[in-house]
């Protein structure tokens, strides 16, 4: 079947089985390789990507659903090739990945989070990155480099995508 | 080498981990991204039976499907490869990628399918018809152990691959001069590191070169020349990409069945062909499992709590093949006493095989379960006196002064200073204050308590437990290596001959290289050349990077920078020790005339009319060092293993609802003494890293079989790994008692906290319920069991007191 | 884990989906596929079509109704965990959907979805059989609508016939002013499936007597269990009340046993959590003033 996905902003088409996830069409038809199977069972979030701003399992989509969305990737965050964004290069200030592995599915992740939190607590990043396992760095300094972008991107000039919460997601809760 | 981190430049700074930014942009370089042109697909075929002898293989239906090339049978790969290696003198145990006759656990691989997908290969594996014998099996190693279980090996005669004793000292002298003993068994159930990115390879095999090409997912020392060997090629055949990406391994991936599968299909069909486990694949028989362990403990120790003397029997559950797991039983050994005085020891270590799936090595090679055993012994030791479990610590931990300290079973543990992490930590915590605070949680109904662990992290790596277990291999040598070139610009490449995981290793060069050569690290290009490119290496496994790849940088990095010094003293007219060599450039001494850089860089690459006489041109220097300390064969079941002892002591306040059992770290501290830290950020990762890894195995993780001899947790629904909700945050206190073997100092820490967690958490939930008159001694500990465990206690002290 | 081939088909209209569904032994719908992909890849289930209802406009929305608020079937988890209408009117549901897989999960899964799996542990499930909510199918004879407590028969199954498909949840709300919900789920870690879930809500008049109360728990049998402690109706809920009641509507649950948890953990556990749930219930309604406009 012929599928219609944009990607980063850019209309990408593919022909495809129905099967074929989401996840193995940006890896093998458009070589986006960031995005990463680990499980493909939908537990591990190395596959992660953004619907429509939102965090999802790209290994429990198939490419023929993921029609009309804006789908983001990894790829897709840089602002231009070799410079990385706020929060990309928080992780590395912070050291928040070691092998790798997990890291675009966590970052993706952070970044929807940042987009409708201006001061997230330590307890709203952690639910954010919970569906998202990282066997390397045990968290920490994950955490770190997500409160690391917070503090940045609010003195930044940057615009957020969704209008941001005043108030955390806890306290909203 | 002065150690003393305040002459440091770059060493011991927080500087940005390089390899994090191609990372953080999705651009590294995983297996699964390698896509060679005419490349196909594999997919295999488990066993459902735990012991069944394989009477056909029918593949025509799949042979018929649309897009499948090849069906490879055990008996065809057996045919043109040679068994895989084994480490003990076990030869009648042998050990295919796939199945050769028989299967040897649920879940190990028969067949091999090839198509032009993976989905393609998966829709005809289902179509490969294999009729099967069933054969009576064997699960637990206690069974195994009886003369009349069924042998998974029916040629080695019997399920035992390893049962020997070893007596340090006057082991019976000593229990008997005791005026206390104990014993207590605990077991260790089986889990493993699982990294996220399962094992993958892709191989490619050049006719008109006759050479074989292998990409994978890798963390093995000696792979190429494992393959040439079973593949029956030259090693110089083989060339093994190591620029590849490696997504998490912690000990784990050495692949070596899943390398010889897909090369022989790579040679046969002449394309290109690559494997990457599924999940499922991967936790059933991807032959990663690690130490399934029971040890029966007797400890030997008086009124105030010294323990004189200790008997460990380690039973491990090796599964169907040997692989790495009798060896997981070898390594504990080099600190058998772990960071006690015990004087002397007993150790029977026994291997059998089940037919269960096969062990690989898990980060620390059988040390952390080790440390629960005897951190367990210690902590009855106190009990059993009413003494003070960290009191009982200090009394029985080396000293200071006692380093250099010789261990009964032959290894000198280099350096330490126990005492004061410990000291450290407890005014880190105000361990009063965190009495107190567990004390509110026992008023307020929760049961509360607070776990200790105080163990040691062997760093270095060398591979004497395997002489030691078998006394053909006579291998000593364990080393590494690393190159230095400046080129004709005055930039500077060093190349290092491993794969990574992620460990950093690209920072810690560059770090020590500048270190040396006083020049900015991150003006340095750190790369990995092709197997047939590299000089010796030994991958990193055993804690050993930072002391190995570190020396062998810093080695290489010194000849350079005499060679620079003379160069300068050359052309200053002066003898070398007139001058100075100072970032990058060469003064007299007594000041005046000064070389930069690129003069010196120039000298050597084009004015050879200026270089000393005999000097060779060029700017390039190449280190291969020998692991500090170790290189003698074992004496009398004695040996020195691993160089450097890195130290940690975990303290964990928890607490448990005891009407639902589910243990909550309120709070976790780590102290830890590494030596000289090169990179602050990347041994906080390990550290962090390694406890979260041990609290899965106190908690959460275990590969299950049920009576059947099925693997029930074989996804990740019912395996489970500690999510962002799992794992507490962990405060870590330093200390810093440099090694005298190495040259900054430094020792390892890629095993860190994961050494001591499970003991700590153990200790932890044991001191929650002591009270109770319960405690766990079996590894993960389920909520359900500890809800039922207190249940029944409570229901007992009603019982009596309705009486 | 690649599934097994499959065709798909999108169909314009919920009519067209059923007729397809109806004609077909081997289509399974799917919306969010959150439980079905797991299976898909796993060849656990090998349906040779796949009829994507994900975007069909009759299945979407979030209306309020006389006494009750209706949730499409396709409603994302996500969305009706920040609906505002769920939040005031079905205060239960809202108070569960956190607690339901994770984030990414929820933005995908939908709440017709979960209901449909049936796992016995699952948090929406349970709540419409706490609540006793419709569950309103789309059939090939017409809309057709059944109480949750008959349309749970067990483990994954449920009363859905072939051709049929989930249109709607029909949630009861509670016309009374003091209203306090309560929810605790134990699980191995955060969000996985519950060995033990219990929600309760409660009805206070203004002196804290309970004039309605629902109970119903999850994770213990092969199915979620409301369970009837209607004998608190009318009293002040103290503690003792509470605990006799739960002691006797829970006697007798069958209880699974597996790796995770034992029968004798999940029973025992169940009656604390109930208790919890209850008083957490309670405690919230004695929280809202007497005379607060609804």
């Amino acid at each position: 079947m012929k599928v219609e996905l944009r990607i980063n902003g850019v209309a990408r088409s593919a022909e495809v089985e129905p099967r074929k996830t989401l996840l193995d069409t940006l890896r093998e038809n458009f070589l986006l390789n960031g995005a990463h199977a680990g499980c493909e069972h939908g537990v591990c979030g190395a596959c992660t990507v953004l619907i429509d701003g939102e965090p999802v399992r790209s290994c429990l989509m198939f490419a023929v659903q993921a029609d009309g969305y804006e789908i983001t990737t990894i790829e897709g965050l840089a602002p231009v090739p070799g410079e990385l964004s706020v929060i990309q290069d928080a992780f590395c200030e912070t050291h928040g990945l070691q092998c790798g592995y997990c890291t675009p599915g966590m970052i993706l992740a952070a970044h929807a989070l940042l987009q409708r939190s201006v001061t997230p607590t330590r307890e709203d990043i952690v639910e954010a990155i919970s569906g998202n396992i990282c066997r390397c760095t045990g968290y920490g300094q994950i955490i770190e480099a997500v409160q690391f972008a917070a503090d940045r991107m609010r003195v930044a000039n940057t615009p957020r995508a969704n209008a941001p919460a005043d108030k955390s997601e806890a306290e909203a809760k | 080498m002065n150690a003393d981190p305040k002459t440091f430049r770059f060493v011991s700074t927080n500087r940005r981990v390089r390899e994090d930014r191609r990372f953080v942009a999705g651009q590294g370089h995983f297996v699964a991204d390698v896509a060679l042109e005419g490349m196909l697909h594999v997919a295999v075929l488990p066993s459902p039976h735990p012991a069944a002898r394989i009477v056909s293989i029918d593949a025509t239906a799949a042979l018929a499907m649309p897009g499948v090339h090849y069906v490879l049978t055990g008996e065809e790969l057996a045919a043109a490869t040679d068994p895989l290696m084994n480490g003990l003198d076990t030869p009648l145990v042998r050990r295919h990628p796939l199945a050769v006759g028989q299967v040897r656990y649920a879940g190990e691989w028969v067949v091999a399918v090839v198509a032009d997908s993976r989905a393609l290969a998966e829709d005809a594996a289902e179509k490969v018809y294999v009729s099967y014998e069933l054969l009576p099996f064997v699960i637990s190693a206690e069974d195994a152990l009886k003369p009349d279980s069924p042998p998974v090996h029916p040629a080695h005669g019997s399920n035992v691959l390893l049962d020997r004793t070893f007596v340090w000292g006057e082991v019976e002298k000593h229990f008997a001069e005791s005026p206390r003993q104990l014993s207590f068994r605990v077991t260790w159930g089986r889990s493993s590191t699982v990294p996220i990115e399962t094992f993958g390879v892709a191989a490619s095999w050049d006719p008109w070169r006759e050479m074989l090409d292998v990409w994978a997912s890798i963390q093995m020392p000696k792979y190429p020349d494992q393959i040439a060997r079973s593949l029956r090629i030259p090693a110089n055949g083989v060339r093994v990409h190591q620029d590849v990406d490696v997504g998490g391994s912690y000990g784990v991936k050495r692949g070596i069945k899943q390398t010889v599968l897909v090369a022989h299909l790579a040679r046969r069909l002449g394309r290109p062909v690559r494997l990457i486990e599924d999940r499922l694949d991967n936790m059933g028989g991807g032959d990663a499992h690690g130490p399934d362990r029971i040890f029966d403990v007797e400890i030997a120790f008086n009124d105030d709590g010294i323990v004189k003397s200790m008997k460990m029997k380690a039973l491990d559950n090796a599964g169907a093949y040997a692989g790495r797991a009798p060896f997981q039983l070898g390594k504990p050994i080099g600190a058998i006493v772990g960071p006690y005085q015990i004087q002397s020891v007993q150790y029977r270590a026994q291997s059998v095989t089940t037919n269960k799936a096969v062990q690989e090595a898990v980060r620390g090679f059988g040390q952390a379960p080790t440390n629960y055993a005897i951190e367990t012994a210690i902590d009855k030791v106190a009990a059993a006196l009413g003494l003070d479990r960290i009191e009982v610590r200090r009394r029985n931990f080396i000293h200071k002064e006692q380093f250099p300290y010789l261990i009964p079973s032959g290894s000198t543990y280099d350096s330490g200073d126990y005492h004061t992490v410990v000291d450290k930590v407890f005014s880190h915590i105000d361990f009063p204050a965190m009495e107190r605070e567990r004390d509110r949680l026992r008023a307020s109904g929760l049961l509360a308590g607070i776990g200790i662990a105080a163990c040691l992290e062997p760093s270095g790596a060398n591979s004497a437990f395997e002489p030691l277990l078998n006394e053909k291999n006579t291998t000593t040598t364990w080393m590494d290596s690393c190159r230095i070139v400046i080129d004709g610009l005055g930039f500077v490449t060093v190349t290092i001959h491993n794969t990574s995981s992620g460990q950093g290793h690209e920072t810690l060069v560059s770090t020590v290289v500048g270190e040396v050569l006083q020049i900015e690290p991150d003006l340095i290009r750190v790369i990995r050349p092709d197997s047939l490119a590299c000089l010796p290496s030994n991958s990193p496994v055993g804690s050993r990077m930072a002391i190995m790849l570190g020396g062998a940088a810093f080695h290489a990095a010194q000849k350079l920078k005499t060679k620079l010094t003379r160069i300068g003293a050359h052309q200053l007219c002066l003898s070398e020790d007139k001058v100075v060599y100072a970032a990058g450039g060469v003064t007299a001494s007594n000041g005046g005339n000064q070389l930069g850089w690129m003069e010196l860089v120039n000298i050597a690459h084009r004015h050879y009319h200026l270089l000393p006489v005999g000097m060779e041109p060029g700017l390039e220097s190449t280190h291969v060092m020998q692991v500090p300390t170790g290189g003698a064969l074992p004496r009398d079941g004695r040996v020195q293993m691993y160089p450097c002892h890195s130290f940690e002591f975990h303290v964990v306040l928890m607490a448990i609802d005891p009407a639902l059992g589910k243990p909550e770290i309120r709070r976790y501290v780590i102290g830890h003494d590494c030596g000289t830290v090169i990179n602050p950020h990347i041994v906080r990762g390990m550290t962090l890293g390694g406890i979260a890894h041990g609290l899965g195995a106190a908690l959460l993780e275990e590969f299950v079989y049920n009576d059947e001899g099925q693997l029930i947790t074989q996804g990740f629904m019912d395996y489970l790994l500690p999510s962002s909700h799992e794992v507490p945050e962990v405060e870590i206190v330093h200390h810093c008692t440099p090694s005298p073997f190495t040259v900054f100092g430094q020792k390892g820490s890629g095993e860190s906290g994961y050494l001591g967690a499970p003991a700590a958490i153990s200790s932890a939930v044991n001191d929650c319920v002591r009270a109770l008159g319960i405690s766990f001694n079996k590894l993960p500990i389920r909520i359900s069991a500890i809800g039922d465990a207190i249940a029944d206690t409570q229901q007992h002290r009603q019982q009596e007191q309705t009486l | 884990m690649k599934p097994a081939p499959f065709d798909y088909v999108r169909p314009g209209s919920l009519a067209e989906a059923c007729e397809l569904l109806a004609g077909d032994e081997d289509a399974r719908l799917i919306a969010g596929g959150q439980t079905l992909v797991p299976m898909l890849a796993m060849r656990l289930a090998r349906p040779a079509r796949l009829i994507d209802i994900l975007r069909l406009p009759e299945l979407a929305g979030i209306r309020a109704e006389k006494g009750a608020v209706v949730v499409g079937a396709t409603t994302r988890q996500a969305v009706a965990e920040r609906d505002p209408t769920i939040a005031a009117h079905v205060p239960m549901l809202a108070r569960v959907l956190p607690w339901v897989g994770h984030p990414p999960t929820r933005n995908r899964g939908t709440i017709g979805g979960s209901i449909a799996n049936a796992d016995p542990s699952a948090e929406i499930p349970l709540v419409t059989v706490t609540l006793g909510a419709d569950i309103m199918l789309a059939t090939p004879d017409g809309p057709k609508s059944i109480a949750a407590d008959d349309f749970f028969m067990g483990p994954m199954t449920t009363s859905i016939g072939q051709g049929e498909c989930i249109g709607a949840i029909r949630f009861p709300v509670w016309p009374h002013k003091r209203i306090g919900v309560g929810f605790f789920e134990i699980s191995a870690r955060r969000s996985d499936f519950a060995f033990v879930a219990a929600t309760a809500q409660v009805a206070l008049d203004e002196e804290g007597r309970c004039l309605a109360v629902a109970l119903g728990l999850g994770g213990v049998g092969d199915r979620p269990l409301r369970l009837d402690v209607s004998s608190l109706v009318g009293t002040e809920l103290d503690a003792a009340d509470m605990k006799d009641a739960v002691h006797a509507a829970s006697s007798g649950i069958d209880a699974m046993s597996d790796l995770h948890a034992s029968a004798a953990y999940r029973r025992r556990v169940a009656v604390t959590l109930c208790i919890r749930a209850l008083e957490q219930a309670r405690a919230e309604a004695a929280a809202n003033p007497a005379e607060a406009a609804r």
